[in-house]
This record gives structure tokens, sequence and C-alpha cells, in this order.
């Protein structure tokens, strides 16, 4: 598949605190892109990034083949979006704020398109109402039908489904999976709720305090049967060069102050620990934490050390 | 450029605050034309009074001199006005909440920040004929129209009725300028703040500090005077003063000072293009972080 | 000024008394002027009442204004009016008002010569005038008259009020009724009032011109009359 953003070595400071800490990730075409971190990880200042809101201090950033800092406007063209709260123009109706916002990207809709977008997100009938009187929900379909005015191939979302209701949810999820689904717009979506990004990620990034935890595969990242393997045992260094003339190096992952750590099938484990015991390595424990969500667990408990894993 | 910027005047004139101004000056005009037209002698007494050795004889009260002293009084407070809608051009979009929403959108910051100006420029504009209307016609229309008699601090001067609109048409030209340059200052702030009262306040409470310091007569203050924009905005009453001969006629069609208007004239557009070039050159790196 | 009049006029008896004493020695200096100012006064009678348009330049040195245009209307005995044709006039006050025949509009002076001069080449007489009447605003009038042809070439009249004014007359075609071409008044704007900043202007450097020559500087308004129509 193409890859549509990518993204190297992006990094941000705001002063002496570094929001963003040389990430690197890449979206490629069709993906719906799960974007998952704890409140203030560091995924808006990321996102607002990708769409010029804010200059990096450091790192690149291409958007469909081009360089974002060299023709910010030709990206832009590329991308349609909704930062945060979706505030539109109160005092204006729901069309008028479409139309506005049409020719602010330099186009001119007829109306009937207009209408036909508004459709879209389900506001039709209250397009000549103010803004003003619109619950939370509508104004968030609202703003993603903003984003998609200008016909955008990357739809870039940023916590879509906060402070909406169970129905307000639905709704949105609904209309990302159409997004990518009938309309095969490139979708970037952000949460702090794992559980919204399962439902519609096809591939996953987590970031903590900036960095970059995790990127992979949603459907192996969301695999129960996939463990990561935690292995403490009297000598790391021996059972590290056990594993390596072994049958299991492929397993193995970036190991993680004294723990070696391991990414299998559960069913695999007690395999291994009788090779380790074998190899006449003392094992203390083999802990295997389990999937994504429990990694994703630890990460949002406010765990002290976790390692970075490429799935 | 054009399109952004009528986007931006639909959005000013979509807003009520917009027409507050409009309103305001409006009422504000009418009290002093209604005032005038009800006991306009005793201001006349008043201001003739410090004449008493000479005979003063005509119309002196008429729609010319009506409007100069509109625009005396107004002139103090149109700035307010102006800011309250320029610097709210940027701050009121991150108070909104809209200004992330609106920078995704594939245009360049400079072209929309030049637009929001002319926007902001346009609507200033606008409240200056709408008061030179009001303010100018509307006296010529209630109080009719003579010779233009007007105490200077030390002189008087007396204008032939025929040598007196086009010297309104510079003032308000001059007025507009003025009124422009104090656009930008609002406008400049506005990149600051997140919410429109902050750039709102400061911009006036620069306008009145730099007032206050160029009129305190004190040699050190006197020093600066030429340096603070505001001093040069009260000069379009340069426009109102006419060169003599040497047998001390006055020449119908000259202004005594023109050097003066237009050194104010450079002065407050240097002024304009630097608080606007600043703002583009601050906005341009800004992040968006509201 | 009024408790001055009783010394004025004991001045003016001293003074009479005093060219009574005189008449005797230098017989010019004593002579009584009366006769030749009713004749002046006759002459400028024959004209019941008088239009004229004019041009009016003022000359003073704190009022910028445009030359301008005026109606004069007389009727005798002493309406004068002077009216800036549809616009704003700044003139010194009562100034402008006093005309030749405003001047001589009573019998009741006292004339007596004060010499000769020369005026524009025209050999003149000069006479003192001093109004007996306690209400005149007049103090003293010195006329410069051209004993040939009865007209008045120069008038200088100190008021209590209005100060001092000096009138020059210059003549032309309707010299046969007393009519001037060319009035030029003058007078002292050392004691004027300047008009304070009630506008409040900031301007600096306003003034227009040194503040020494104001000091010094006489006021003048200059009119020049044509188009008189004279019943």
């Amino acid at each position: 598949m193409q890859p549509v953003i990518e993204v190297q070595g992006l990094s941000k400071h705001f002063g002496t605190f570094q929001a963003v800490n040389d990430i690197s990730f890449t979206v490629l075409k069709g993906d719906v892109y799960g974007f998952l971190g704890q409140n203030g990880a560091g995924k808006s200042t990321t996102l607002r990034m990708l769409l010029s809101l804010i200059t990096p201090t450091s790192g690149t950033i291409n958007i469909v083949g081009q360089s974002l800092s060299e023709n910010r406007t030709g990206a832009l063209r590329q991308m349609g979006a909704v930062i945060e709260k979706p505030d539109v123009y109160k005092y204006l109706s729901a069309y008028d704020n479409l139309r506005l916002f049409a020719r602010l990207s330099g186009i001119k809709p007829t109306q009937q398109q207009l209408m036909q977008q508004l459709e879209m997100v389900g506001l039709a009938e209250r397009a000549k109402d103010v803004v003003k009187t619109f619950s939370q929900g509508m104004k968030q379909r609202l703003g993603i039908a903003i984003a998609l005015i200008h016909e955008p191939s990357i739809v870039i979302l940023d916590e879509p489904t906060n402070g909406l209701d169970p129905q307000g949810i639905a709704d949105i999820r609904n209309l990302i999976l159409r997004l990518s689904r009938e309309m095969h717009k490139t979708v970037v979506v952000s949460s702090h709720l794992l559980s919204e990004i399962e439902q519609v990620a096809t591939r996953v990034l987590i970031i903590d305090k900036g960095k970059k935890l995790v990127e992979g595969d949603a459907t192996t990242l969301f695999d129960p049967a996939q463990a990561i393997v935690e292995l403490t045992c009297d000598n790391p260094n021996a059972a590290l060069n056990v594993l390596q003339q072994s049958q299991w190096p492929q397993y193995l992952q970036p190991q993680r102050q004294s723990h070696i750590v391991l990414k299998m099938h559960r069913n695999q484990i007690p395999a291994l620990n009788a090779f380790l015991v074998q190899s006449n390595i003392a094992v203390y424990s083999l802990q295997p934490k389990h999937s994504l969500e429990d990694y994703f667990l630890q990460v949002t408990s406010g765990a002290q050390h976790v390692a970075t894993y490429q799935y | 450029m054009w399109q952004l910027t009528s986007i931006e005047l639909y959005k000013i004139f979509r807003r009520p605050r917009t027409y507050i101004s409009f309103a305001a000056i409006t009422a504000l005009i009418g009290a002093v034309q209604l005032g005038l037209k009800v006991d306009g002698q005793s201001y006349v007494d008043f201001m003739i009074g410090s004449i008493s050795s000479l005979e003063i004889e005509g119309n002196i009260l008429n729609g010319y001199l009506i409007c100069y002293i509109i625009l005396q009084m107004l002139l103090v407070q149109v700035p307010l006005l102006v800011t309250l809608i320029s610097a709210d051009m940027i701050s009121g979009e991150a108070n909104m909440g809209t200004l992330r929403l609106v920078l995704t959108k594939p245009f360049s910051r400079t072209q929309w920040l030049l637009s929001k100006f002319f926007a902001a420029s346009i609507y200033t504009l606008l409240l200056l004929t709408w008061m030179a209307c009001m303010a100018l016609f509307g006296s010529m229309l209630i109080f009719g129209t003579d010779d233009m008699m007007l105490l200077k601090s030390s002189y008087i001067v007396i204008l032939d009725d025929t040598d007196v609109f086009w010297r309104y048409v510079g003032a308000f030209g001059f007025a507009a300028v003025s009124m422009v340059a104090v656009a930008a200052l609002g406008f400049l702030l506005s990149i600051f703040s997140e919410n429109s009262i902050g750039p709102i306040v400061t911009t006036m409470s620069i306008i009145v500090f730099l007032t206050v310091l160029s009129t305190m007569n004190i040699p050190f203050y006197n020093y600066i005077r030429p340096y603070l924009f505001v001093t040069h905005m009260n000069n379009w009453k340069e426009f109102f003063d006419v060169q003599v001969n040497a047998e001390n006629q006055s020449l119908t069609g000259t202004i005594q000072n023109s050097s003066r208007i237009i050194n104010s004239i450079i002065v407050l557009l240097l002024h304009i293009v630097a608080f606007v070039g600043a703002a583009v050159v601050i906005f341009k790196k800004k992040d968006i972080t509201t | 000024m009024k408790h001055f009049k009783p010394y004025i006029k004991a001045i003016g008896k001293v003074f009479i008394v005093f060219m009574v004493a005189m008449y005797t020695y230098v017989n010019a200096y004593t002579q009584d002027m009366t006769p030749l100012v009713l004749k002046v006064k006759a002459k400028l009678d024959q004209v019941n009442s008088y239009t004229a348009d004019g041009v009016m330049k003022t000359d003073i040195v704190f009022i910028k204004a445009p030359i301008s245009k005026v109606k004069v209307f007389y009727k005798k005995p002493n309406t004068f009016k002077l009216e800036r044709s549809g616009g704003i006039s700044l003139l010194p006050k009562g100034g402008v008002s006093i005309n030749m025949s405003n001047m001589l509009a009573t019998t009741n002076f006292t004339a007596f010569a004060a010499g000769e001069e020369t005026i524009k080449g025209v050999k003149v007489r000069v006479v003192k005038l001093i109004p007996m009447s306690e209400s005149s605003d007049v103090v003293l009038t010195t006329m410069y008259i051209d004993e040939a042809n009865l007209l008045i070439m120069k008038a200088v009249t100190t008021t209590k009020e209005n100060g001092t004014y000096e009138m020059e007359m210059t003549y032309g075609k309707f010299a046969n009724y007393g009519l001037p071409d060319k009035v030029v008044f003058s007078f002292n704007t050392k004691d004027y009032k300047l008009p304070k900043g009630i506008t409040l202007e900031f301007e600096e450097g306003a003034k227009p011109n040194d503040a020494n020559l104001l000091k010094n500087k006489k006021g003048r308004v200059t009119i020049n009359y044509f188009n008189y129509v004279v019943n």
C-alpha cells in the first residue's frame, strides 16, 4: 500500500517541556489509523503538526509524497480535520458554516452539494438552524462535514467522541467506517480509549509522554492470544545468549532493563520455560502481558517503565 | 485574496456586535446635533466669549463647524469602536475555537491574515464613511452651510464656505489612515491572545497612555512626541488652516502645514506596515494550541 | 472712564482758556474750525442714504480670513451697517461702524484747528473735534480735512470703550458726495484678548507669527467700495 503520511523523527518542545519526542510512523492509503495515548501523551500536538497548526522543532512530515514544510497548502488540500472540539461559527447556521468553509477551501459547491454533505452527516433537517442550538454530537458531525467539504483524501479526527453520549459515539464510529469503506478515505483517528480505536482501526500507534511505544497492525495487536512475555532470571546475559543460539531468537524483542522480552503465542510459554531450565538458566518469572489491552492499561495506569515494542 | 477578504467581511457583518458601532456613532452624532440645534447659541457664546474685543457676525454654528466639533469629539471614541472589531479578528477566532478549524484549510496563513486585516480596514472605512454621512452631510442638512470659523489655540481661521468641503474630504481620508493604524495595532495584539477583551483593553490602554503622553506639555515628553503615532492622529485638523499672503489674506485652497499632514501620513503608514508586518511574521510561526 | 469726564471737561476748559489767550498771538492755532466741519457735514448731508458693494480685506495678525464681499447700508442721520454677503465677519467692535457721517451726526461738538499737514500730496487742515455729549463713546477725533474739496482724508478717533481707530480715505468718482472709494481702518490689537483654545486643540507651534510681532502689530481692515447707489 502507498504511504500517504510519512513522519520521521518528529519532535516538539514548548520551552523546556518536550511534548513530542522523536516520533516516526507511516500511514498507508486506506488505513483507519488509530492514534492511542493518554490525555497529554502528545497525540493532539502530533496531529496539529501534521496539519501545520504547530511547527515541529525537528523532524519531517510528508503528505502524499509532498513535504508539509515546503508545500503547506498542497499538503493541506489532501487533508480534512477536526481537532479537539468541533468549534464553528455559532452565530451562523450549519449550512452557512459549511458554505463558508467551502469557500475558505477555495471551492464553490452548489446548494445541492452542500445539502448532500449535510445529509451525509445527518444534519440536512437542521441545515438552516444556527449552530448555537446544536448538541455536541451534531457539532461534531458538522465538523466532519466541514472537514470533508474540499474532498480531501485523508481525514484526521482528534478525539471525535469526546463528550458525546453513547448514541453520539456510535454515530461517529459508523461515520468513520463509512468514510473508510464507502468513501475510501484514509482516516487518522485519535483517542485515549482503547475500546474506540479497537472497533475501527486497521493500524494502531500508541504514544506516551511524547514517545512512540507501539505501532502495528490492529489484527495482530488486538489478538488476545498474542502475548508479550517478560523473563526474569539469574543471569540475563547468559539467557539472551542461549536464546539467540536456539530456535527462539525470532521472538526476541528489544531488551528492557534486566528483563528479556519476547513476543509469542501463549501456548509457547511452557516450551520456552522448559528450554531455559534445560539450559541451566534459573528462571524467576515468565510473565505474559495479555495483549495490547493489558499493555495499554499498564501504560494508562501510569507504569513507569514501558519499553517500545514493534509488532 | 479578495475571496478570503469577502469571507471575513461576511463574518464581520453577520455579527450583531458590528452594528453596535454604527448605532453608537449614530446616537452620539444625533445627540450632539440635537443639543446644538436646541441650545447652540449658548455654545457659540461660550466659544466666542474669549474674543470679546471683536464683533462677530454671521451663521457661526453652521453644518461645517458642527461637523468639526463632532469629529473632534468622536475621533477620540472611534478608536474604541475600531478596536472592538480589529482586536477581535484573530483572538476572537482563537476564543471561539474556529482558528484551528480554519487554519487546516488549504490557503496560506499570510494571505489569510492580510485578508483579515483588509476586512478590518474596510469595516473601519465603512464606519468613517457612515460617520461622514451623519456628521457632515447630516449637519449640512440640519444646520446649512456657511463660512467656517475656527478658534485655534492662538488665532482665528475663517474659511470661505466654498473652501471647506474638500478639506473634509481630506480630513476624513486622513482620519481613515489614522484609524487603520489603530486597527493595525489592535490586529497585531489580537494574535497574542485567546480572548478579545485582552487585546481590546490593551490597544485602548496604549492609545490612551500615548495620548496623555503626547498632550502633556513636559519638555521630556516633547522629545518622544514626534515618534508616537497617536500624536499624528490629531493632524487631520491641519486641513482646516490656510496660508496667508503678505497682507494677511487667507489664500483659498491652501493648507498652512501641508508638510505636517504628509509627514503624519507617512508616519501612520509606516506604523500600519510595521504592525501588520509584525503580525504576519509572528503569526506565520505561531503554534495554534487553542 | 466716566469719572475722568469732569477732568477732561476741566482740561478742555483750561485748554480753551489757554487757546483764547493764545489767540492774540498766534491766530492760526486758536481758530474755531466749526464752520469748516459744518461745511464738510453739509456736503455729506446731501446724501440721504446709500448702499454700496465692497471688497473687504481683514489684516489682523491673529485672524486668517479670506477677502470677502461686503455690502454697506447708510441712512441719515446715523444708521450704518456693514454686512458680509452670506458669510462670517470678524471686525473690531464699533470700529467699522464709525463712518464719516456718523462722526458728524451731531453738531454738538467743539472743533478747533491744530495745524496743517500734507497727506498724499494734498494740503490738509488738522482739526480736533471734541464731542460735547456726555454719552458719546468718542472722546476725541482728529480730522485731516482737504479744505478745497471739503473731504476728510484721515480721521483718528479715540473712544472710551473700543480704543483708538484710524481711518484713511481715498476718494474717486463719488468725491462729490464725500463718499470714499477706499477706506483703511487701522487699530491697535495689542490689548486684544486672543482666543483661548476652547476646541481642545493640541497643536504645537500653532502660532502663525512671532509673539513680538503680535504685540506691535496694528490691525487693519481695508474696504474698497464700488457700485454706490446714492439717494
